[in-house]
């Protein structure tokens, strides 16, 4: 995998700006051999499509209570349908992600999509055997209905008029996408942080569907921690002058806010230690202190460079209605308990956290763990041993590779 | 140590067997529930699955053991040390809890094996015996730490820190409460095969086997 540069010296406008991979070097591998296939390719080209649904009067009710309609949502496939429909496997991705997971969309196109190190012929998800479908979600601002969207009603962007949408609608318009391409059984659903919220919801809500899941680095309900980190980046979003109550569009967009709500973000996907090792207290193009307010370090230019790369792909609204369904989410308290939640779920799981995690630390995915094992569904549960943080979803791409591989094809043979 | 290759019959897998694996499958009732605690590559517990029809779980504390486990399509696998107990496994939720030559690698093997009572209907633990003779001739004439094929350490750096003999865990389980039902001494040779040993056990025995429950309150 590349490594992504972000000072002065690198094109910052080419591959460096990809934010949903980490600016990290891919770890050598400890995992070798005969649990990888060897060659490993692209998808090659990868188009985004569009699905169009929900129009008046068969609005989707939402989890708020209102109804709502039309929807857009983006999404992506690889590989073939088999003639069985049974190969099929649904990504979801994280807060900035998008329906672009694997390949590129045009022949010029210098960047992959954003797990492309997982989606391929012989990688994690073999599209040689499998079926991909990766969706963009309800509320955001990648191609799909969302806070920037130009509401019917009144030809103007819906901004704060958009309803509040939670995790449960991202997968019931979800639900919707698979119906429409004639999808009524997943082999596995896949995501990790936002997208194991996704993924959860997935199997809880439509338990009969799923038969293989791996919720990655993710919670069945965030902690005050990490809802603290996000109501301090929506609160510089609204802060921000430009922001002007959502209604910004056609306007000056609400660049600082969003910009500092990234910096904080990403301060939380990364560890101590991987800072650390990436920063230290490197100096940016300077030798000695300036003395004034001017970057000295090497990490305030990079969290710059990525607040304000994020600043020209995301929507500052859809920042803030993706953080509070993620801070909404709350699998404990909508059904009484974690283990009543999974009461009617039959799938097979596959459990991954990451040591350094400290946004979704791996105490959040063990009570998942046990949880299912309470209602004696088979777990596989694994801590990876990683210094990324909540990044290493994203980075750690040989040792998930293969035990993603491993899961599906083994679990493809049973029930 | 030395291992034997079986063959098992549902998919051609063939498994690395230690010794003293087929005596365990011995005492292991067929459909029964079993949790494998260090269960390393998962060889025992895709053994029991194949050959007793067992629902097996593991847990472990290597991520690469984890990772060969899944390879093996083995489907409750948790990571997790030992030394932190089965707080999340409810009393009585499983019929065997199964310890294979790891007690000795622990740093509080009373908790553990209080907790695998309380977590089983039924423990095997299986360990080495530090009583057979070649290990006290060791330390009598050589009068430095003995080694042996199960136990290959140098003092400074084994992690085999809990040694005991036959006879220290029969007196060790009433200590924890435990009753023994039954127990099987055994003698490896050469061929990675292993004979039950009757004759003074506890001198001629380089490991044992042993199948105990929880004593109930009163007796």
């Amino acid at each position: 995998m590349r490594a992504v540069r972000w000072n002065s010296r690198t094109n910052r406008t080419g591959a460096s700006a990809r934010d949903e991979s980490p600016g990290v070097e891919h770890p050598v591998s400890r995992i070798t051999g005969s649990l990888m296939k060897p060659e490993r390719g692209s998808v090659g080209i990868a188009e985004t499509k569009y699905f169009a649904f929900a129009e008046p009067p068969n609005e989707m009710v939402l989890e708020c209570g209102r109804k709502f309609g039309p929807i857009a949502l983006a999404y992506e496939t690889y590989g073939e349908l088999s003639d069985t429909r049974d190969n099929v496997i649904l990504v979801v991705h994280a807060l900035s992600g998008d329906a672009h997971a694997a390949g590129h969309n045009s022949p010029d196109d210098e960047k992959p999509g954003w797990w492309d190190v997982m989606i391929g012929p012989g990688k994690g998800m073999d599209t040689d055997k499998y079926f991909v479908v990766c969706s963009n979600i309800i509320g955001g601002c990648k191609g799909s209905t969302g806070p920037s969207s130009i509401n019917p009603g009144t030809g103007r962007p819906y901004g704060l008029t958009f309803p509040v949408v939670t995790i449960k609608d991202m997968v019931n318009a979800q639900k919707a996408l698979l119906s429409h391409l004639g999808v009524d059984r997943l082999l596995c659903v896949i995501g990790g942080s936002m997208g194991g919220m996704q993924v959860l919801q997935w199997v809880v809500s439509y338990p009969e569907m799923v038969r293989l899941v791996i919720p990655i680095a993710t919670t069945s309900r965030l902690s005050a921690q990490a809802i603290a980190f996000d109501e301090v980046g929506r609160q510089a979003i609204m802060s921000d002058p430009d922001w002007m109550g959502g209604d910004y569009y056609g306007k000056t967009i609400p660049h600082r806010g969003l910009s500092i709500a990234r910096m904080i973000g990403h301060i939380t996907y990364m560890s101590d230690k991987s800072m650390h090792a990436k920063f230290g207290r490197k100096l940016q193009d300077k030798a000695e202190y300036g003395y004034d307010f001017v970057t000295d370090f090497e990490v305030e230019s990079y969290l710059r460079y990525r607040g304000d790369s994020f600043v020209k792909r995301f929507d500052a609204n859809s920042y803030l209605y993706i953080t509070k369904a993620m801070d909404y989410f709350d699998l404990p308290q909508a059904h009484g308990s974690l283990k009543q939640a999974f009461a009617e779920v039959h799938a097979k799981f596959l459990v991954v956290s990451f040591s350094s995690d400290w946004l979704f630390p791996s105490y959040q995915s063990k009570e998942i763990v046990s949880a299912l094992r309470y209602n004696n569904i088979d777990v596989i549960y694994t801590e990876i041993q990683s210094d990324y943080g909540h990044d290493a979803f994203l980075v750690e791409s040989e040792q998930l590779g293969s035990l993603i591989s491993n899961f599906l094809e083994h679990g493809r043979g049973r029930i | 140590m030395a291992v034997e290759e079986t063959k098992l019959d549902e998919d051609g897998t063939v498994v690395r067997l230690a010794p003293e694996h087929k005596l365990i499958i011995g005492l292991v009732e067929p459909g029964s529930r079993v949790m494998d605690l260090g269960c390393g590559e998962g060889d025992l517990l895709k053994a029991l699955k194949v050959l007793k029809n067992i629902r097996g779980e593991g847990i472990e504390l290597s991520e690469e053991c984890i990772q060969a486990c899944v390879a093996k399509g083995l489907f409750n696998i948790h990571h997790g040390d030992l030394d932190e107990g089965l707080a999340d496994y409810a009393d009585k939720s499983v019929d065997y809890v199964v310890l294979t030559n790891t007690i000795q690698v622990l740093h509080r093997p009373l908790f553990l094996i209080k907790e695998m009572a309380r977590v089983g209907k039924k423990c095997i633990i299986s360990f080495p015996n530090f009583g057979h003779w070649s290990i006290r001739l060791q330390l009598l004439l050589n009068g430095r730490m003995p080694k042996s094929p199960r136990l290959p350490y140098e003092w400074y750096d084994t992690p085999n820190i809990h040694l005991a003999t036959i006879a220290d865990f029969r007196d060790f389980c009433p200590v924890a409460g435990l009753r023994i039902l039954k127990e099987i001494r055994l003698r490896t040779t050469g061929e990675g095969q292993c004979k039950v040993v009757h004759l003074l056990p506890n001198l001629f025995a380089d490991a044992a086997i042993f199948l105990v429950e929880e004593r109930s309150r009163g007796s």
